[in-house]
């Protein structure tokens, strides 16, 4: 199971959980999963089949590069970040 | 910590592949470009911080002899209300198109409302001035706190921003985010000290010498070609693409050589207005260039704003953080409040903690990233109180430092573990420094003070995509082609890498930045990425070059391929040692075995490795004018790997010293009704030579494990500590907590004379 | 309109005729008229020294001059730096001590440093750094500079 973290603006859908434990061997079935559990919380993580313009997903410990293709070990975090960016 | 590996290429300070035509003046930067038949533009800007647009009158200018085309609004071409990711950050083509030229209101002085082409930058100026606005002019907001009162003018029509997941209920809010791990309110109650600060900082610009430029030919096919001095050719066609409603492959843009960005050459501004001036000529060829007053005002500086930042400690250890950062976004949302709640507490393990980040839209120009953007804004907030709970509880700045420092496995603010850093090794680094362990003479006797101060800061580094095509010349050299803006020296640390791989000399490849027709898609110059994810490709190339060569060894020797090695420069036969070329050798065996080999490499990385900058300052300061001297000046970074340490040292103290004048000088000054009244180099005042002493570097190396030669990104760090290093350093000198930056004199004096009654 | 003006000029050693209209600065007139684009803007009101050239034996910022008021006179800019014989061992010592990032500031720097060697072989650290002091660099924080000018000074 991997260890997700809610956004602050999203745990209202969570019932204020921080983070919860979810199956998926993929990004997609992570967020799969999330929905079944929070019915509406995809649509503000993904747009178009993709991570959401403006935000990024970090499994593990660094923003993914593979979209929702990436792969989720099985006791990896998963954050929904700002996307951010340098000068 | 020394990284332990050893180099033949890398580490060493080879002379720079690019620099012979740098000190020759042979090198062709924006404004050098020059081509037949070339028209002038110029562009009319708002005279007024929020002015609604009632009318615009163009026909005398467009009646003035050798006036070719102009422009409005008009002439934007419609372009989506959405957000596209642009690699670094995200762009709204409506507002970028609304920021390039006004649609119906100036959201800030300097905001595009028309331009001119015409045969002489001279007429194109006059009839400028000859166009007529009819304006009506409108309170304007030009800080956060103006932009949230109650009675704040509505500066975007029609936009709603997002506060914690709602829609806001104020018209300047950009949003509201929130980031929030542990038991805040459980942290503050076990807390035994609580020290609490807001810190403002004004709004600064990048400072780059070389002013904005853009010479564009839109032809009747529809094909758009632009030259531009760009931190990332590509970024620009995809804004391009978006703002003129092109397909990207109908835009080639060409690179010139770039005199600095820093953040603030991502963006565009006068590119698109010189393509569609050269449309309305009849595809004639249209070079803008912006005069200075023009990059102060009207391109992206870094944003003013406030960073609140209240710490709870307990037993020596940091337990509660909460921090409230508010940036002013410019006239458009998208200040990058977001980097700078990353970094707030990333030099700290702290297991409570919450911070709120708001992008605030405002009466000043669009803010764009400015060298680890938001990140200074927060040290300066968070070292000062670090420094102030020292002493309060009479602790070591360093070892209190390092009780708390974050670390492999530590949750960073927004969330994520941190990979391996090296936050302990660059303090450690410091901590050993022969700055450190110098004493001073806090009373020189001239009647000065002095005070030491020092300072940690973070940088996260980013990564995204990069190409190289690489070719092999029969005399044993390199063709490398790449898609980076060479802005200090990438060039040479690119092909340094892909020289260590091949077992050549960095002098045998001959780097070449080249145009987006001609190259694999490459992201910006920026985010400290370049060595670090284009050197990445470079050495994915250089791989995939010697395993093409490895084939053609195999082929003369008529051997099989497994029985091919390549070792030190060589390649040779698993079997017979007899049969061994080196690299020129094989090179030079090329034609008559199958022509020519070439190889390409291409990536998409993770971040760069987070970077650690740890400075000490020493300063001299006089009580009577509040004069400030740096008097002595060290940086301390964990840069992972230093490919090329000159260059590296070189992007370590250009950043301190930006820094520096940071803390100590520069500001847009703004009056009341929002302009700023300081836009030349001589009233902003940046640092020069004279201001400035020796600035001493040591380089710390923790190989980020995710890069082949264990590079880190380098450029951004550097700027992170310098204004709360110097502000700790004041406070050392004169007893005085200076929470507003600029400290320049004035502001000393004013502290000073509260102090003393 | 008014008339252009005739200047005689000579300018890295050659002789230079050529028509400016009065109310162009010596920098637009290398730039624009001459094709001397070695000498660079950074703000035209003489604040940043990226346009500084030797103009009758004094470094002048190029953008505060008429380019009318150099006739007769003598003009010494960044492409006369380097000759056949090769770089003028300020440019090397600027290559060798990487004391350039993006480069833009560079010419009117060299042009500065040659200016005050030439004057002041011997100049300590304090004088070089103001002498320089009216050349901006926004890349290095300086000391690269510094240190190659030291250098240049120590093989003379």
């Amino acid at each position: 199971m991997a260890r997700v973290f809610i956004p602050f603006a999203l745990r209202k859908m969570t019932g204020g959980a921080t983070d919860v434990q979810i199956a998926g061997a993929t990004l997609r079935e992570v967020i799969d999963n999330l929905e079944e559990m929070f019915p509406g919380i995809k649509e503000r993580l993904v747009q178009d089949d993709r991570i959401k313009v403006g935000m990024e997903a970090v499994v593990g410990e660094q923003p993914t590069r593979e979209g929702l293709r990436a792969k989720v070990a099985e006791d990896a975090e998963v954050h929904f970040i700002p996307h951010i960016a340098g000068g | 910590m020394v990284a332990t590996q050893e180099y033949k290429v890398i580490g060493t300070r080879p002379i720079r592949h690019d620099g012979l035509d740098k000190v020759t003046g042979r090198a062709i930067y924006g404004a050098d470009v020059k081509l037949p038949d070339m028209l002038y533009g110029f562009v009319l800007r708002s005279p007024h911080a929020h002015a609604r647009i009632r009318s615009i009158d163009t026909s005398a200018a467009e009646a003035m002899p050798g006036v070719v085309a102009v422009m409005t609004a008009n002439d934007m071409p419609e372009a989506a209300d959405e957000l596209v990711d642009l690699g670094e950050g995200a762009i709204n083509f409506s507002h970028a198109s609304d920021h390039i030229m006004a649609m119906s209101k100036a959201k800030f002085k300097g905001h595009p409302v028309a331009a001119v082409a015409a045969t002489s930058t001279n007429v194109a100026r006059e009839a400028v001035a000859a166009i007529k606005v009819d304006w009506e002019v409108l309170k304007s907001a030009v800080t956060v706190d103006e932009a949230l009162a109650p009675d704040a003018p509505v500066i975007l029509d029609g936009w709603v921003g997002d506060d914690l997941g709602e829609k806001s209920t104020k018209p300047n809010v950009g949003s509201h985010f929130r980031h929030e791990f542990g038991d805040i309110e459980k942290g503050f109650a076990d807390s035994t000290t609580i020290i609490e600060h807001r810190y403002d900082l004004a709004m600064v610009h990048q400072g780059y010498i070389e002013p904005h430029n853009g010479t564009a030919i839109w032809d009747q096919e529809d094909r758009v070609r632009l030259w531009t001095s760009t931190q990332g050719a590509f970024t620009v066609r995809t804004q391009l693409a978006g703002i003129l409603q092109l397909d990207e492959s109908r835009i080639k843009v060409t690179p010139t050589e770039i005199g600095g960005g820093f953040g603030g050459k991502i963006p565009i501004y006068v590119e698109p207005l010189a393509a569609i001036l050269s449309k309305k000529s009849g595809g004639k060829p249209v070079r803008i260039l912006m005069d200075r007053p023009e990059v102060f005002e009207a391109t992206g500086p870094t944003p003013g704003g406030w960073v609140s930042v209240r710490l709870g400690v307990k037993d020596r250890k940091i337990i509660a953080g909460d921090a409230d950062i508010r940036f002013d976004a410019g006239g458009f949302p998208g200040s990058p409040v977001g980097a700078a709640a990353m970094c707030v507490f990333s030099c700290y393990d702290i297991e409570n903690t919450r911070i709120d980040g708001w992008d605030i839209i405002v009466n000043k120009p669009k803010t764009a990233a400015y060298r680890a953007p938001g990140s200074t804004h927060v040290a300066y907030a968070i070292e000062c109180i670090i420094d102030e709970i020292c002493e309060e509880l009479d602790l070591d700045p360093i070892q209190f430092r390092l009780d708390n420092a974050s670390k492999e496995g530590t949750r960073r603010g927004d969330g994520p573990i941190f990979p391996r850093i090296g936050n302990i090794e660059t303090l450690e680094a410091a901590r050993d420094s022969a700055h450190w362990n110098a004493p001073l003479d806090k009373n020189p006797g001239n009647g000065n003070v002095r005070g030491r101060g020092i300072a940690n800061g973070y940088w996260f580094n980013v990564g995204l995509k990069s190409s190289v095509n690489l070719s092999v010349n029969t005399d044993g050299t390199v063709m490398l082609i790449e898609g980076s803006t060479d802005i200090g020296g990438t060039r040479a640390s690119i092909a340094m890498q892909a020289a260590e791989v091949l077992g050549i000399r960095a002098e045998d490849i001959i780097p070449t930045v080249v145009d987006t027709d001609s190259v694999g898609y490459t992201d910006v110059t920026g985010g400290s990425r370049t060595t670090y994810a284009t050197g990445f490709a470079a050495y994915k190339a250089a791989q995939n070059l010697i395993d093409e060569l490895t084939a053609r060894a195999a082929t003369i020797w008529d051997i099989p391929e497994d029985e091919v090695v390549f070792e030190d420069g060589k390649f040779s036969s698993k079997s017979d040692p007899e049969l061994s070329m080196t690299f020129k050798e094989i090179a030079g065996k090329l034609n008559e075995t199958g022509g020519p080999v070439s190889s390409t490499g291409a990536v998409d990385l993770e971040n760069a490795g987070g970077g650690f900058a740890v400075h000490i300052c020493d300063l001299e300061i006089d009580p009577e004018t509040g004069k400030t001297d740096v008097i002595r000046y060290t940086a301390v970074q964990d840069v992972g790997k230093a490919i090329h340490p000159s260059y590296v040292e070189g992007q370590m103290q250009g950043g301190a010293v930006q820094g520096i004048g940071w803390a100590l000088n520069e500001e847009y000054f703004m009056s009341d009704d929002g302009q700023m009244v300081n836009s030349s180099y001589l009233d902003y005042r940046m640092p020069t030579s004279l201001d400035l002493p020796e600035i001493e570097t040591v380089i710390v190396e923790v190989p980020n494990p995710i890069h082949p030669f264990g590079v880190r990104g380098v450029g951004e760090p550097p700027i992170v500590p310098p204004v709360a290093a110097i502000a700790n350093a004041i406070n050392d000198a004169l007893g005085i907590r200076l929470r507003e930056a600029p400290m320049n004199p004035g502001r000393i004096l004013e502290a000073l004379k509260e102090k003393n009654g | 309109m008014v008339d252009k003006v005739h200047v005689k000029t000579t300018i890295n050693g050659q002789e230079y005729e050529f028509l400016v209209e009065p109310y162009m600065s010596l920098l637009e007139t290398l730039r624009d008229v001459l094709n001397l684009t070695g000498t660079k803007e950074g703000c035209n009101d003489g604040n940043c020294g990226a346009c500084t050239v030797e103009m009758n034996g004094r470094i002048v910022d190029s953008c505060c001059v008429l380019g009318a008021e150099v006739n007769g006179g003598t003009i010494n800019t960044i492409e006369g730096m380097a000759t056949a014989e090769g770089l003028h061992p300020l440019q090397q010592a600027f290559l060798e001590e990487a004391a350039l990032q993006c480069g833009i500031c560079t010419p009117g720097f060299l042009i500065s440093a040659k200016s005050l060697l030439e004057r002041e072989p011997d100049a300590d650290e304090h004088r070089i750094r103001y002498w320089l002091a009216g050349n901006l660099c926004r890349c290095t924080g300086y000391d690269k500079i510094i240190k190659a000018v030291q250098k240049t000074q120590a093989t003379a």
